[in-house]
């Protein structure tokens, strides 16, 4: 993973509710063994018609849409199953970051594995931020802010430990295996072993 | 001492390291399934850096995504007409043969659905941690577990270290006194529950499911509501284990067996919560109340009792669901015509679901044009239907009895509906496209469904149970 401390671009809004990963990722692309190329199947079904041809009237296919990095999505955004597909999947597509009130749990965790950032905020942001897309903001990952045209920072919660690894670039699995002594350890301690 | 949940018990008893606030803790992981769509890309991280399995002894791959329901590529040596989940289920045949992790591959007996079959081999026990690629390990949870679904990059955390990095979720107890109505089924309960937390009024918890309704369920009937916990956005559903959890296990292959079986009761019987053990959130309901459910909208959470009118909402993301469903507010549900049912899935497809299908079923037949699809949760749950046949039952009536998997849950393996079509379905997710490009599923029990395969459109089933 790169480090990454500040996201700055252009917002693209998906105000719908309830976006499940079955949306951001159709399911009968998940019949693949290969770790890349995930983004084409980003929102498959609203993006495309039954013919593959692009729908003009879904956010992502408008020409001002086009480079955007920040995703604003409704309520509880990335709801249902546990693919990270859907997380690759945006990743590849460039979005780097994703906004909400609520994402969740299981999103939230896998896009921070891949550099993606889970922004929740609160109602009030939240709502201007839906009804202002394509405005340039900044998402400052170190001082766990969003930064609005305006310049106004508006607090966002972030994992310390999530955070450090975004900024350093570094994976969980690293930290885990550094720790292997003290879970072998654990594992003789335990009565039954 | 501080009373402690029965959450709280199985959550410190796994923490290798306890969270602090710079670091999530190290949970120990007892168990990790395994299948063909969430495995490969952690398989090959594996490779790239080099690191084996750790613990292959507490790991198990099984083939249910995208694997066939037809015999002859399961058996005959056809081979899978999809070349990608052909290749899917290659690579997992060669990953578990390169990491020595068990395969129960296409031709085992003891394949099946990952969250059947984990139960039924007496792998799942009460007071373990259980994690799978797949967001309805909650399923587990039924025996007194903290079981959860992972994304591919903790599979691959988990094979590498056995453990994950985790935030404590909080609890929230859902408590169902009462009893269900004849007629009605734990799957009724189940989107009974989702109707009043909301998909999302689970976010960042464990349940806890608890109360005179809860305790009188079968284990096949708890897995249904713990299944369903993650359509509430929750991490995992857990119900207290309990003499029906342990009669359950008892002579189940993977299972503890004699002196080792009353050893471990007893540790089982510990699990219990605490008295006076708190929770972050409590709610409650009467299991009297529940009718038989279904759904009308794009997820788990739009869903009526069978005799209700689809409510006014006026919001997009509502507007947009019914659009896709092809109603409109104010209509009823029953009398709405149906095109496919399908009974299955990790939800509804063991041998009791199967029983009260076929019980309905006997003597009758499908509505003329409609399809049925019967898919049992496990090749032992075939076998066991088979030798009770009741999948002549099925195949008199004129449905189709395959072989075990996911099937038209996920619509993936090629089993899935045609778009416009409206499928009753006792599956968990009736998401836009879930079973197939422009299908609409309504999510139902299987009393319901078979209701409406006989009849051809959403049907009341007490119309058949009296
Ligand atoms: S049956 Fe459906 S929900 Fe269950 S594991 Fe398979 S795809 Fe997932």
């Amino acid at each position: 993973m790169q480090p990454l401390e500040r996201i700055r671009s252009r917002t693209v809004v998906l105000a719908e509710d309830d976006i499940d990963t079955d949306q951001v990722f159709p399911a009968r692309f998940l019949t693949t063994i290969s770790s890349g190329g995930f983004g084409e199947a980003l929102f498959a079904d609203w993006r495309f018609d039954a013919d593959g041809a692009p729908r003009p009237g879904f956010a992502l296919n408008r020409p001002e849409a086009a480079g955007c990095g920040i995703l604003v999505a409704g309520r509880n955004f990335g709801c249902g199953s546990s693919r990270e597909h859907a997380a690759w999947a945006l990743r590849d597509y460039g979005i780097r970051a994703v906004i909400s009130t609520s994402i969740a749990d299981i999103f939230f965790s896998n896009a921070l594995k891949n550099g993606l950032v889970p922004v929740r905020i609160d109602t009030a942001t939240h709502a201007w931020l839906l009804s202002h897309p394509g405005e340039v903001i900044e998402i400052d990952v170190g001082g766990g802010a969003v930064v609005l045209p305006d310049g106004r920072r508006v607090a966002f919660a972030i994992d310390p430990f999530a955070r450090h690894c975004l900024m350093q670039g570094v994976d969980e699995l690293g930290y885990l295996l550094s720790r292997l002594p003290e879970i072998e350890a654990w594992e003789r301690a335990r009565p039954g072993g | 001492m501080t009373a402690l949940s029965m959450f709280d018990k199985i959550w410190r008893a796994h923490e290798v390291v306890p969270e602090s606030a710079e670091a999530p803790a190290i949970l120990y992981i007892d168990l990790h399934l395994t299948h063909e769509v969430t495995s490969p890309q952690a398989f090959a991280a594996l490779r790239a850096r080099k690191v084996p399995v750790r613990r292959p002894e507490r790991t198990l791959a099984t083939l249910d995504h995208s694997t066939p329901t037809e015999a002859q590529p399961i058996f005959g040596g056809v081979p899978i007409r999809i070349e990608s989940a052909a290749r899917q289920v290659a690579e997992l045949e060669r990953n578990a043969r390169d990491f020595g992790v068990e395969l129960l591959g296409l031709g085992d007996a003891r394949r099946g659905i990952v969250h059947v079959i984990g139960p039924e081999l007496g792998l799942t026990q009460p007071g373990m941690t259980i994690v799978c690629g797949d967001s309805h390990t909650s399923t587990h949870g039924a025996f007194g577990t903290l079981a959860f679904g992972i994304g591919t990059t903790e599979v691959g955390h988990v094979f590498a270290t056995q453990c994950l990095l985790q935030r404590k979720p909080k609890t929230l107890a859902v408590t169902v006194e009462g009893a269900l109505a004849a007629g009605v089924g734990a799957k009724d309960l189940a989107l009974a529950i989702i109707g009043r937390l909301g998909v999302a009024g689970g976010a960042g918890q464990a349940i806890e499911y608890r109360g005179a309704a809860i305790r009188a369920l079968s284990m096949d009937e708890r897995m249904t509501v713990c299944n369903m916990s993650i359509e509430a956005g929750a991490r995992a559903g857990m119900i207290e284990p309990d003499d029906t959890t342990f009669e359950y296990l008892r002579g189940r292959p993977r299972a503890p067996q004699g002196e080792a079986r009353e050893r471990a009761i007893e540790h089982w019987r510990a699990l219990a919560g605490d008295d006076g053990a708190r929770f972050d959130g409590e709610a409650t309901l009467d299991a009297g109340a529940v009718e038989p459910m279904i759904s009308y909208g794009t997820n788990p959470g739009m869903s009526l009792p069978i005799g209700g009118r689809i409510p006014e909402r006026g919001d997009e993301s509502f507007r947009q669901a019914l659009r896709y469903m092809g109603f409109a507010p104010g209509e009823a549900l029953a009398g709405k015509a149906v095109n496919v049912v399908f009974i299955g899935s990790c939800t509804n497809a063991r041998l009791s679901d199967l029983r009260v299908a076929a019980a309905m079923l006997r003597g009758r037949r499908i509505a003329k044009g409609l399809r049925m699809l019967v898919v049992p949760g496990s090749q032992q749950v075939k076998q066991a239907a088979e030798a009770e046949g009741l999948h002549s039952v099925f195949t008199d009536a004129g449905a189709e009895w395959r072989e075990s998997g996911c099937s038209m849950c996920i619509g993936i393996n090629g089993d899935t509906a045609l778009p416009g079509q409206y499928v009753v379905s006792t599956s968990n997710r009736n998401f836009e496209g879930r079973q197939g490009q422009g299908v609409r599923t309504l999510l139902a029990s299987p009393a319901t469904a078979v209701a409406a395969a006989i009849t051809g459109q959403v049907t009341d089933p007490r119309e058949f149970t009296r």
